[in-house]
């Protein structure tokens, strides 16, 4: 099997278990960590897409995806912090 | 907003030219190999590449350059700043997963928010050390006095020692290498 | 040349378990700290250095190919990679800053603190 076909499939079923945290979080709070790792877990696994597809498009989308949740991040934490 | 002598307002056109100067760059590393006009780069990057600078620096030269000073374009800090991430940075990195894993398989945790005297005096200054805190053992920058820099800091596993303390110095959260020396050579 | 050809497949192989390990360390951490502060640190620390890894391994790949073939195309994957890499880790240990302010104003108190200095000198 292809090791970054492999990487990708273990990096989605971690995605799966931090959307649990996602889902269940008892505050608003614990629900943006989890989105944040998603985030981080999506970008890692288009950066290793790029090398199985050898896309480097790929690559720009990633760090397209990271600046936008990044921006995305900090927008939800204004918003919980009473700031916006 | 266009001053009326535009050439001539340092004040507008420096922040502009360095805001311009650092976008090209940045677009101009995404994009090469595009072509072989400079080297490595075809005709249109280039123009497109110019307009873009032209636009950001435009747009962004208020919050992207303090006014004041000049120090951060010193090639020399640029380098150091390179060095550090590579080196002592990149370190404590690797010794802070170790400690996370260690914490997560084991489950033995004892939080608390520390307060911590930074001792730096630019934004720039404190932005790094309090990046480099989160990034670094068992730390993680909660919030900043920004009367007197000082950071909240929420550590994993506080010592008897340290919770009995009014405050840190910045340089005792790191464990084996001085950051914020290293980060005072490159900020200020 | 086959012993290159084996070092370099067992440096991708090496970088990749590296960070499958601290990205799965950063999710069950999330899953297992009591409270968001520290769930904080599981979610930048473990991730973003998890993250750090797979790229690097594909850092490693790009490299390779490229000194084999001199395909342009693997040399602009190691550079946009490593681009993105800086990116991830800056804008990850800002966001996670942003987070811990937006909890501590929304009043969640750090859970099994042993000390707290914040709440000494606003009260």
């Amino acid at each position: 099997m292809n090791i970054w076909f492999f990487t990708v499939g273990v990096m989605a079923f971690l995605m799966l278990l931090a959307m649990i945290r996602l889902f269940k979080g008892p505050t608003a709070a614990d629900r943006v960590v989890a989105l944040d790792a998603v985030n981080t877990l999506v970008v890692a696994s288009m950066i290793v897409l790029a090398a199985a597809f050898k896309q480097v498009i790929f690559v720009d989308v990633a760090i397209v995806y990271a600046l936008l949740s990044y921006v995305g991040t900090l927008y939800i934490a204004k918003y919980l912090g009473g700031e916006l | 907003m266009m001053p009326s002598n535009f050439f001539t307002d340092w004040a507008f056109m420096i922040p502009f030219f360095i805001t311009a100067c650092f976008s090209l760059g940045v677009y101009l590393l995404l994009t090469a190999g595009s072509g072989d006009v400079l080297w490595f780069w075809s005709g249109q990057e280039i123009l497109v590449g110019l307009f873009v600078a032209v636009v950001v620096g435009w747009v962004a030269r208020g919050f992207f350059c303090d006014s004041r000073r000049r120090a951060a374009l010193n090639p020399k800090r640029w380098l150091r700043a390179v060095g550090y991430v590579c080196g002592p940075f990149f370190i404590e990195l690797a010794k802070a997963n170790v400690d996370v894993a260690y914490r997560v398989i084991t489950g033995r945790i004892r939080p608390g928010i520390v307060r911590v005297k930074s001792g730096m005096e630019t934004d720039l200054g404190v932005l790094m050390l309090a990046n480099s805190i989160t990034l670094t053992p068992g730390t993680l920058t909660v919030d900043i006095n920004e009367d007197t820099n000082d950071l909240y800091v929420h550590v994993i596993n506080v010592s008897d020692d340290v919770a009995a303390r009014d405050a840190l110095e910045a340089h005792e959260i790191f464990s084996t290498f001085d950051c914020p020396s290293w980060i005072r050579r490159i900020a200020e | 040349m086959s012993l290159l050809l084996f070092i370099w497949h067992a440096l991708m192989w090496l970088f990749i378990a590296i960070g499958l390990f601290f990205n799965s360390l950063g999710v069950f951490g999330i899953l297992r700290f009591p409270d968001v502060y520290t769930r904080l640190h599981a979610d930048t620390k473990a991730t973003t250095f998890g993250t750090i890894f797979t790229s690097l391994a594909v850092v490693i790949y790009g490299l390779g190919h490229w000194l084999k073939t001199a395909d342009g195309q693997y040399g602009s994957l190691v550079l946009h990679t490593l681009i993105a890499v800086v990116v991830l880790a800056i804008t990850n240990a800002t966001g996670a800053h942003a987070i811990a302010r937006a909890a501590l104003r929304r009043g969640h108190q750090p859970a099994r603190a042993v000390v707290n200095k914040l709440e000494d000198s606003t009260s």
